[in-house]
């Protein structure tokens, strides 16, 4: 954050002082009024009768309905137990995404074996491969092994994630000094420990980033989820959202409710780690690009 | 391991700075005091090889084997039950002939370029805008990012909702002052700016971040020595701020193109509450995007090679995209 209050005022400098700086502010409003609204919105519909809706005019004011919907939101799907699913599968693949990912970046950025420029340059491809082409062969791969349905065939796909390796591999490259490990080397660290006790507490910021990366990715996933768990009774989230939509449209005040229930946990958990989670995401840009 | 006990045999990788590629890891120099160890064999770097591989493991298994097994798919003709059967390039030649594979190749492309231009466009005004305040820029940028963390379906029903045809907010809206009822969801090229409007919704936040960064990584000086010229805003934007940007402007540029043709659960979810049309893109297949027609011949239609064939002749599409996209933001590079 610092470099956003150091950022010098170069372009609204003394002749754009007053009214740029104000048009600017007012045009961003606006941009942040547009990206606000429909959580805004959804929170009017979810708060309504389905009648409020559908009168013409809407009715434009919070309502009183929310507890209402929420239950039938409740009767109707089973919300949390696809909400349990969605965090399980989301925590795992997070984890253990954080830990292959840290682990192989550290090696890629720090030592150097036969073969290492020729199996990262392959890493970078792999990045660009539209994974939609896997989607078919993985199905009948998890039913050959027989995963079809379960949550186990949700993560592992998506635990190989080039995109974390190149990305923290930037960061390792500049953010843990080599005079570092040379002293715990000297101090008689092995390949583990270095990586364990060194590398990773001086990476935090950047395993913070991918872990929200991950996490967000891991729980907003739907095309995957939903070629896989074929069993209607055992869905994420996501699935279970549209299911919803599906089958009631006649009650669009409970759909909305169920909408805001999938959507806020996600929105908030953002907003609390949102300051680290933007600055990560700029420095790897910035590096990637 | 024969190996000194101070260094142990890990670090043998690094000690080779010296002596073997110094190009490669220059700044690797031994401490004073330790014994150079000698030049080893592959199998010495076991450690290395072993905290890379479950990456490249996994990879193997579920995503680089099912990639090319699905090129060996498009050449048979199988229902995921029975038995296989090579039928050559009859797929393709049905590709080719099939009206609903160019409808949706077109569907994809008219929601991308509907979806992409505004919002590279928008996300640069942003980012220089939100560049050139002093204050709330941390609000700012995690109010405009906010999109972006939200779920595909829930924007998706919400866009549903707001510009239903006859409930809807916007023909509402749209109501009070006098305008009849526009059919959002129903006409074939309102279906594609609903969907473009959602992409862009979702995405102008992510790459105002991206290229915020990239301002922000531009020295100042060079601003300066602009203004002393006597370059206005504009100008600078133009001539300074754009050319410096280009590899940023690129990479937002290839995500785009690469997201944006991959647009599936937008159509799916929007249009599946239409019982007769379940999956199949709306009224008029309108919203049919290629990879909803992959996911319907494939899994709706268990017509697996057929599925298979779409995927590789849209992966060939993108490709051929990206590369375009490439040359035309490489263009004017040095005039």
């Amino acid at each position: 954050m610092t470099a956003v209050d150091t950022a010098p005022p170069a372009t609204s400098g003394r002749r754009l002082r007053r009214p740029r700086g104000l048009t600017a502010h007012i045009i961003l409003i606006v941009a942040v009024l547009i990206s606000v609204f429909p959580f805004a919105w959804t929170i009017v519909m979810a708060t309504n009768t389905t009648q409020d809706i559908y009168k013409s005019p809407p009715k434009f004011t919070f309502g009183s309905h929310l507890l209402e919907n929420i239950r039938h939101v409740l009767n109707t799907i089973d919300f949390f137990g696809s909400m349990l699913n969605t965090i399980i599968v989301a925590c795992v693949t997070t984890a253990l995404v954080l830990f292959i990912d840290s682990l192989a970046a550290f090696t890629f950025a720090k030592f150097d074996f036969p073969g290492r420029k020729l199996l990262f340059g392959t890493l970078l491809l792999f990045m660009m491969l539209p994974l939609q082409l896997a989607i078919l062969p993985q199905f009948i791969l998890m039913s050959k092994i027989g995963w079809v349905g379960m949550l186990k065939a949700l993560a592992l796909p998506s635990l190989a994630n080039a995109f974390g390796i190149f990305w923290l591999h930037q960061y390792i490259q500049n953010g843990v000094p080599d005079e570092l490990l040379d002293a715990a080397r000297i101090d008689g660290a092995g390949f583990f420990r270095q990586y364990w006790n060194i590398a990773l507490p001086m990476i935090r910021p950047a395993m913070s980033f991918l872990a929200i990366y991950a996490f967000v990715n891991c729980w907003n996933d739907y095309i995957w989820p939903l070629v896989v768990l074929t069993n209607p009774d055992h869905v994420t989230l996501q699935v279970e959202l549209a299911q919803l939509n599906v089958g009631h449209t006649t009650d669009y005040s409970m759909v909305m409710a169920g909408v805001l229930m999938a959507a806020l946990p996600l929105v908030v958990v953002f907003s609390i780690f949102a300051r680290g989670f933007i600055a990560g995401a700029t420095e790897g840009a910035v590096q990637g690009a | 391991m024969s190996s000194p006990p101070v260094t142990g045999p890990a670090e043998a990788p690094q000690r080779l700075g010296g002596p073997g590629p110094a190009r490669f890891r220059p700044r690797r120099t031994p401490p004073a005091g330790t014994v150079r160890p000698r030049r080893r064999g592959p199998l010495s770097y076991w450690r290395q090889y072993l905290a890379i591989s479950p990456f490249y493991l996994i990879f193997a298994a579920f995503s680089f084997f099912p990639v090319f097994y699905s090129l060996y798919l498009a050449f048979q003709r199988w229902d995921g039950m029975g038995d296989m059967q090579f039928v050559g390039l009859q797929q393709f030649r049905f590709l080719w002939s099939d009206p609903v594979f160019w409808l949706s190749i077109r569907n994809t492309l008219v929601i991308w370029v509907l979806s992409t231009v505004p919002t590279l466009f928008g996300a640069l005004m942003l980012a220089t805008l939100l560049h050139s305040v002093r204050r709330f820029k941390g609000f700012y940028r995690i109010a405009l990012y906010v999109p972006n963390v939200t779920s595909i379906v829930a924007v998706a029903i919400f866009f549903g909702a707001v510009f239903s045809n006859n409930f809807g907010l916007v023909n509402a809206i749209l109501g009070m002052v006098g305008i009849s009822p526009i059919p959002w969801l129903s006409n074939p090229w309102l279906i594609k700016v609903v969907i473009s409007l959602l992409m862009t919704w979702q995405w102008t936040g992510y790459n105002m971040i991206i290229y915020l960064a990239g301002l922000q990584a531009i020295p100042t000086s060079i601003y300066e020595a602009a203004k002393m010229d006597g370059a206005g805003p504009i100008r600078t934007f133009f001539q300074i701020t754009i050319p410096i940007m280009r590899p940023i402007i690129l990479f937002t540029v290839v995500i785009s193109t690469i997201n944006g043709l991959q647009s599936f659960s937008e159509p799916q979810v929007l249009f599946a509450s239409n019982a007769a049309n379940a999956n199949l893109g709306g009224p008029g297949q309108a919203g049919l995007t290629t990879l909803l027609y992959f996911y319907q011949s494939a899994f709706l239609n268990n017509d697996y090679g057929y599925g298979a064939a779409i995927v590789w002749a849209f992966f060939v599409l993108i490709i051929v995209l990206v590369a375009v996209n490439w040359r035309i933001t490489q263009r004017g590079r040095k005039p």
